[in-house]
């Protein structure tokens, strides 16, 4: 090549190198899944088993049970008859086009994210409201686990645990933790300062205040994050499908490759109307946990 | 000399990334502006040295960002000072590690805040037995005791309600219980009072004075407000850009101003309402002991007066006059003093405000006796002396 090309052609590295290092990467990264791979998958074997244990249970109880179980649960968190009829009504569409099965799977893996990212968002979101140096690591991360586009990241986790439940769950925690533990990060921040003086002048020591002042002030905004959480994870449903998730996805897949229109779109309403009833009762339910927050008059 | 139950030795506070670096400059005297200026460190507080008694309410003045609620942090170490010492009870406070520094939040301060600092998701109860909570009481006495308090401060019927549904002086008197409830024997108040209204924040001041002439706690009281100052104070402090620029009894504040800062301060102040006789009457003089007419008028001669307070060992007894001793002298001057011969003058007490007395004062043509409530002769009142402190 002439030296003068690089005005007008950008000044690329050399396609060998370029193989060089992608030869490099995907060998690393083959090497290492071959190795370790079993051994990984199998710290995913309890959870695993209890996916395939959750599912089944959802997908084999009688229908009336489950709209029964699911009615209770909404009316004793957000005491309103409206939205628990809603609810009802919701299910019973859902099942009579025949739906049934499918959004069982699907509400168990969502049940299951959400617990996860739950379980690992919160203390993750504490953690970073205790120093601004983890604030400013954390945040670069799940800026890059947001805008990242999820099939990247699948390759890896298929490549290290093949097709199943597990990876499908790996991909949409990814996708869909960063709002709780944003907000559980905001949140815990935004606590009245003065609340939390009064707590420790009183000797409260730093689990005290925590549990006491902290997590409860900050729960609102927790709960957002949450809410936002089920939003997320509901949409990577037809992705996580790409990766062998069973559930709503799967016939939403097949008909875009078969170009079935209609059963698509039924398929994807179910998936609102299940976005809809979490969003609802999640955020029902926080209104009705925060009722003294406000000011009576 | 009583020891001190707080002591507050050359405590600095340097507020920025590297205070231990810009203390040469604040020992020199650099001024807290061109600090700011040249290293970005804000001086909080310089050299504060004060020391507080056992049962005493002692407030700490200031204008705004005089770093009142900066000293007042210390005591609880909410802020960690960048050079000093502060002894409680003998005590270095700033020896204590978490533990021991969470032991003694717990058992020997308690505070209450500006904007109360009530925990909004628990309910008056819970908020008024919050100390005891962090101790880990059990929730059956923890209620009994917590019971106890809202019913001194008036909140019977509240318990459980939310803070959000009580007005800003109920808040205030729970915080207060709060407080009281730990049994902590030292207060901080940061200017506990001032996000009330007047006519609730006198009433709060009053309730405060009449507990605390129950409970003898030991209060630090922070108020921008001179008057609510002069009215809870038994010893003032006044901060001015961390410095501590007066400390006294009230009333030396109010007489003697150590620098114009405090004389703008004080100037304002309506004093016949915020002095007592005490703090202006004159140390008792022109006192008659003897027994009889004759000795009498000879020992009024010694002071040069015409005029004599009668004591005996019973405490103060009458006004004399030597017009009336001489023409009683006339008649039989071996007699001993009796009722009849004492003139017609009102006598006051010292912890009398200035005001009340002034109609009195200024009818008499002599100084008023100050006695006390043993009926001991403590001092005199002299018109001029009212005039003098009143007028300028
Ligand atoms: N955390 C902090 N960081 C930096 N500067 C601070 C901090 N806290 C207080 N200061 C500064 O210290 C000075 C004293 O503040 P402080 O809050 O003690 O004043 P104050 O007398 O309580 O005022 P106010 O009557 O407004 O409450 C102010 O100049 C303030 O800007
Ligand atoms: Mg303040």
């Amino acid at each position: 090549m002439s030296e003068a090309n690089w005005l007008t052609k950008f000044p690329e590295m050399e396609r060998s190198d370029l193989l060089v290092i992608r030869k490099g990467l995907d060998g690393a990264y083959k090497e290492f899944s071959r190795s370790y791979g079993e051994i990984i998958e199998g710290l995913f074997d309890p959870l695993l088993r209890f996916l395939v244990w959750f599912e089944k249970l959802l997908v084999t109880s009688p229908w009336w049970i489950i709209i029964a179980v699911i009615c209770s649960i909404v009316y004793s968190a957000t005491r309103s008859v409206k939205l628990t009829i809603g609810v009802l009504i919701a299910f019973v569409l859902i099942g009579y086009f025949g739906m049934w099965e499918n959004t069982m799977r699907t509400m168990s893996i969502i049940f299951v994210c959400t617990m996860l990212s739950i379980a690992i968002g919160i203390p993750v979101g504490i953690l970073m409201s205790r120093s601004n140096r983890m604030q400013s690591i954390v945040t670069p991360i799940l800026d890059i686990m947001q805008t990242m586009p999820a099939f990247v990241y699948l390759i890896p986790v298929v490549m290290l645990l093949g097709i199943g439940k597990v990876p499908g769950v790996i991909a949409v925690v990814i996708y869909a933790i960063p709002p709780v533990i944003r907000l559980t990060n905001l949140g815990i921040r935004l606590v009245d300062k003065e609340v939390l003086e009064a707590a420790t002048a009183y000797g409260a020591n730093s689990t005290q205040r925590l549990l006491g002042v902290q997590l409860p002030l900050a729960l609102p905004t927790i709960m957002a994050g949450i809410n936002q959480t089920i939003m997320m994870a509901l949409a990577m449903v037809v992705i996580a499908s790409m990766i062998g998730v069973k559930g709503l996805g799967q016939p939403v897949l097949k008909s875009i490759t078969n170009q079935y229109f209609t059963l698509g779109l039924f398929n994807g309403l179910a998936i609102v109307a299940l976005a809809i009833v979490f969003d609802r009762v999640s955020q029902a339910y926080g209104k009705r946990t925060q009722k003294h927050m406000e000011r009576a008059h | 000399m009583t020891v001190p139950l707080i002591s507050i030795q050359g405590l600095y506070k340097v507020f920025g990334t590297k205070p231990k670096t810009v203390m040469p400059m604040v020992k020199d005297g650099m001024p807290k502006d061109d600090i700011l200026a040249k290293t970005g460190h804000t001086v909080g507080l310089k050299d504060i040295n004060l020391d507080i008694n056992k049962g005493q309410i002692y407030v700490i003045m200031g204008l705004s960002g005089s770093g009142k609620s900066t000293l007042i942090r210390h005591l609880n170490r909410l802020i960690e000072p960048t050079e000093g010492k502060i002894i409680v009870d003998g005590e270095d406070v700033m020896e204590l590690g978490q533990k021991g520094l969470e032991q003694f939040r717990r058992n020997r301060m308690s505070m209450v805040f500006q904007r109360f600092g009530l925990m909004p998701h628990r309910t008056v109860i819970e908020n008024i037995a919050y100390g005891l909570t962090v101790q880990g009481m059990n929730k059956v006495d923890r209620a009994a005791k917590a019971g106890e308090w809202l019913e001194i401060v008036g909140l019977s019927g509240y318990e459980n309600q939310y803070p959000s549904q009580l007005s800003g002086g109920q808040q205030q008197r729970v915080g207060l219980a709060r407080a009281l409830c730990t049994d902590a024997d030292i207060l901080l108040m940061d200017e506990a009072f001032s996000a009330l209204d007047p006519l609730i924040r006198s009433e709060m001041q009053d309730q405060l004075i009449e507990l605390q002439e129950k409970l003898h706690k030991t209060i630090v009281f922070i108020t921008h407000d001179l008057d609510e100052a002069l009215r809870l104070g038994d010893r003032i402090a006044i901060l001015k850009d961390g410095e501590l620029v007066q400390e006294g009894a009230p009333a030396d504040i109010l007489l003697h101003p150590a620098t114009a800062y405090v004389e703008a301060f004080v100037k304002d102040v309506n004093r016949a309402r915020a002095l007592t006789v005490e703090t202006v009457m004159k140390p008792p003089a022109h006192r008659i002991t003897t027994g009889t007419i004759a000795e009498a008028l000879q020992q009024m001669k010694t002071f040069s007066k015409d005029y004599g307070y009668y004591c005996t060992d019973d405490g103060y007894q009458g006004f004399l006059l030597q017009t009336t001793l001489e023409e009683a002298a006339k008649k039989d001057g071996d007699k001993a003093i009796e009722q009849g011969l004492f003139e017609d003058l009102p006598h006051i007490s010292p912890d009398t405000v200035l005001e009340e007395i002034i109609p009195e004062s200024m009818e008499a043509n002599y100084p008023l006796p100050v006695v006390d409530e043993d009926g001991d002769l403590q001092g005199n009142l002299p018109r001029s002396s009212l005039a003098e402190v009143l007028t300028n």
